[in-house]
């Protein structure tokens, strides 16, 4: 993944400061409470939604395990239908893909449909620094670059500014991009919206280049699907000559029938609706309607390192529907810019980490950033084992071991910052292979227990800072069970 | 090394896990895969069909009107004029007796026709592919009666016709049955809208900010414009 946000603190800092924004806290509570409820009636109007959610899956896992030959399917019906297919290991050649082809049609600006690919590589600096401006036109994704700001939410980036902050950032910035805001703006959603229509308006209707990423490619067909509500994403793909579509390799389906399970389950986990407002399909180019030139640029960029790790390939069963962040306890408190990555929340936090490694401070911390629940599993649509991702990778950030990066094996090396903890369990272990020394410790524990802190000392403290030392019972259980045969003969010493 | 083959080779190797007879099985896809949800949720009369349609379009906002063949130009003039529209963009393929009775000025779907010149003009008129009473979605597929994508997304006003109840499906799955993927598709939920504003909708952003939806009844005009 590209370095958007290099130099971020790990998560338990990031979230501490963010908890204390009482705006941030308010803003998240509301927007996630909202939407919760909503999704619950959305997917209890479907009878059979247990069964959409295995089929999507298990559609998901078949794809997975034969992606090499879906790639290639994909590939072969994309040409044939007129567009021209490139491939990108990384972020920086993806990056160079894209910038190149808006430099051989001679343009130097692009309108972009959100896409949670083209973030990941941090398209839009790339562009920048070749001299194209990148305009987004998602209203969230618009209001994320307007405010110079990062986004905190996968849906719905701006999830952490309220609708006053979002006033003034359009009064305050929309002339710098182009028609300032109207005169007298209020803060009604719909008075917002109207203005993000305006100020977008002139840049859809002169734009030669749009970027995309898409939801789903169909192998069988060639057809990439766009879902969206706003009508940004249409102008994108049929208004400009050119398009070219940035997406990640797990994005692929085998065949055009497999849509009628995600365009039932995406719409409902994510923005809790029946049907979104508009879905964009187009295979390769059609004649005098949309863009003549279509490039579709397929990006692995940490994804086959992903697919490497058994448990862990799961994450790339991922649609992008939000619904786990919407559901989180510790994403509603801590926010998204605390994860460090274009991926919050629960996903983010078993997804970040193995597309980058667990090498920095904020990807080996986003793995504890859970409390599992499970509450992410629940309302996955395609039935992500989150909170066991989340404890296989804390196993890989304390143990070390193998691991895929960039196509090799390597051995990573235990986290230092674990010490404490593989001492413990060592002793643990040794403790409980060895009844004798166990009963001892456990008798000394019992008698000597008046005189024991409240909490613990040394490398222990971080541990017991948040929590209370379990109380040590006056007798051992296995003495009172000897003593009372097993309780029959009374329990009270 | 090209990044084709790089990514290929990583894919492989990352799969070998993966028993060889399962990578080579050629069991055909429509088995491997267990599909145990419904078709359609729930049994309902064809009548019983049009009206959820009806239902789920008015409730993600769109203006459902129901009409007669016979009575269908005369409804959408009203319309038209209701809506103050004095142009309205027109599908080459689209039924000439359709906009009979209105006053509007008629402006071609045209390939030349630059995106302000689409701006300006007020209403368009279409037919549609399908209509899915499930999602209360309309699916266009740019046949001529449809025209281009950019003429149902550039003026602020679309009117739809909806042949019922030949033209409506129950539900995603059979939608998709019966469309071709190899036509570029829109499909339609209403009016554009979003949920960007601390995730509560809020209609009207960029695509037609009033979507008018007209289930036609009758046969008068299920023979033209296929």
């Amino acid at each position: 993944m590209s370095g958007t946000f290099v130099g971020m603190p790990a998560f338990p800092k990031a979230a501490h400061e963010a908890v204390h924004d009482q705006t941030l806290r308010g803003n998240l509570r509301h927007a996630t409470h909202t939407i919760r409820a909503k999704r619950a009636n959305a997917v209890a109007e479907v009878s059979d939604w247990a069964e959409l959610r295995e089929a999507g899956k298990q559609i998901k896992d078949h794809t997975l395990r034969h992606l090499d030959r879906y790639l290639v399917q994909l590939e072969e019906s994309v040409t044939a239908a007129g567009g021209t297919v490139h491939w990108a290991a990384d972020a920086d050649e993806a990056n160079r893909i894209v910038a190149d082809l808006v430099k051989a049609t001679g343009e130097s600006e692009v309108v972009k449909v959100k896409s949670m690919a083209t973030q990941e590589i941090g398209l839009n600096e790339a562009l920048e620094a070749e001299g194209i401006r990148a305009y987004e036109t998602d209203l969230a994704e618009l209001i994320v670059q307007l405010g110079k700001d990062r986004p905190s939410h996968i849906l719905v980036p701006a999830i952490h500014r309220n609708r006053g902050e979002i006033r003034d950032i359009f009064r305050k910035e929309m002339s710098e991009w182009g028609r300032p805001a109207p005169e007298g703006l209020t803060d009604t959603p719909a008075e917002l919206a109207e203005a993000a229509r305006l100020h977008l308006r002139e840049k859809f209707l002169r734009a030669k280049v749009g970027v995309s990423g898409a939801n789903f490619m169909i192998a069988e067909t060639g057809t990439l699907v766009v879902v969206e509500s706003e009508g940004n994403g249409r102008m994108c793909l049929t208004l400009p000559e050119t398009l070219i579509s940035v997406v990640g390799i797990e994005k692929i389906l085998p065949t055009w029938q497999d849509l009628e399970v995600f365009l039932q389950t995406l719409p409902r986990s994510s923005t809790a609706e029946r049907m979104n407002p508009y879905t964009s399909t187009w295979t390769g180019t059609t004649d005098e309607d949309g863009p003549q030139n279509f490039h579709l640029v397929l990006l692995d960029n940490g994804r086959t390192d992903t697919l490497a790790d058994e448990v862990g390939r799961q994450a790339l069963r991922c649609i992008r529907c939000s619904a786990c962040l919407n559901v989180c306890p510790v994403y509603e408190r801590a926010g998204g810019h605390a994860y460090g990555s274009v991926y919050p929340g629960p996903i983010g936090a078993i997804l970040s980490p193995q597309l980058r490694g667990t090498q920095s401070e904020i990807d080996a911390s986003l793995p504890y950033a859970s409390s599992l629940c499970g509450a992410c599993y629940e309302v996955c649509p395609v039935a992500i084992d989150i909170p066991e991702v989340l404890v296989h990778l804390r196993e890989r950030v304390v143990e070390g071991g193998e691991v895929t990066r960039e196509g090799n094996k390597v051995v990573l090396k235990p986290a230092k910052g674990h010490a404490a903890e593989r001492a413990a369990m060592r002793a643990a272990r040794w403790a409980f292979s060895r009844p004798g020394a166990l009963r001892t410790g456990q008798r000394l524990a019992s008698r000597t227990r008046r005189f024991h802190p409240r909490s613990l000392p040394g490398p222990g403290k971080a541990w017991s800072g948040t929590r209370d030392l379990p109380a040590v019972p006056s007798e051992p259980f296995r003495d009172w069970w000897q003593r009372t045969n097993g309780g029959k003969d009374g329990g009270a010493k | 090394m090209s990044s084709r083959e790089r990514i290929l080779g990583r894919v492989r190797r990352a799969l070998a896990d993966v028993p060889a007879a399962e990578r080579q099985d050629d069991t055909p896809y429509k088995q491997a895969v267990p599909r145990d949800y419904v078709r359609v949720h729930g049994d309902r009369s064809v009548a019983e069909t049009v009206d959820l349609l009806a239902e789920n379009l008015a409730d993600y906002r769109a203006i459902v009107h129901r009409c007669t063949a016979g009575d269908l130009s005369v409804t959408i003039a009203g319309m038209l004029a209701a809506r103050g529209a004095k142009t309205v963009l027109v599908p080459p393929g689209l039924d000439a007796k359709w906009l009979s009775a209105a006053e509007a000025e008629r402006v071609p779907d045209l390939a030349g026709s630059t995106p302000d010149e689409l701006d300006r003009v007020d209403s368009v008129v279409t037919a549609c592919a399908v209509a899915v009473a499930e999602t209360g979605t309309i699916v266009l597929d740019g046949s001529p009666d449809q025209g281009r994508r950019r003429i149902t997304l550039v003026p602020d006003h679309h009117i739809c016709v909806v042949r019922v109840p030949e033209q409506v499906v129950s539900s995603v799955p059979q939608a998709l049955e019966r469309l071709d993927p190899a036509r570029p598709l829109t499909w339609i939920s209403g009016p554009s809208a979003t949920s960007d504003i601390e995730l509560d909708r809020v209609e009207g952003v960029h695509g037609p900010r009033t979507l008018e939806v007209v289930l036609v009844d009758g046969q008068e005009s299920a023979d033209v414009s296929s």
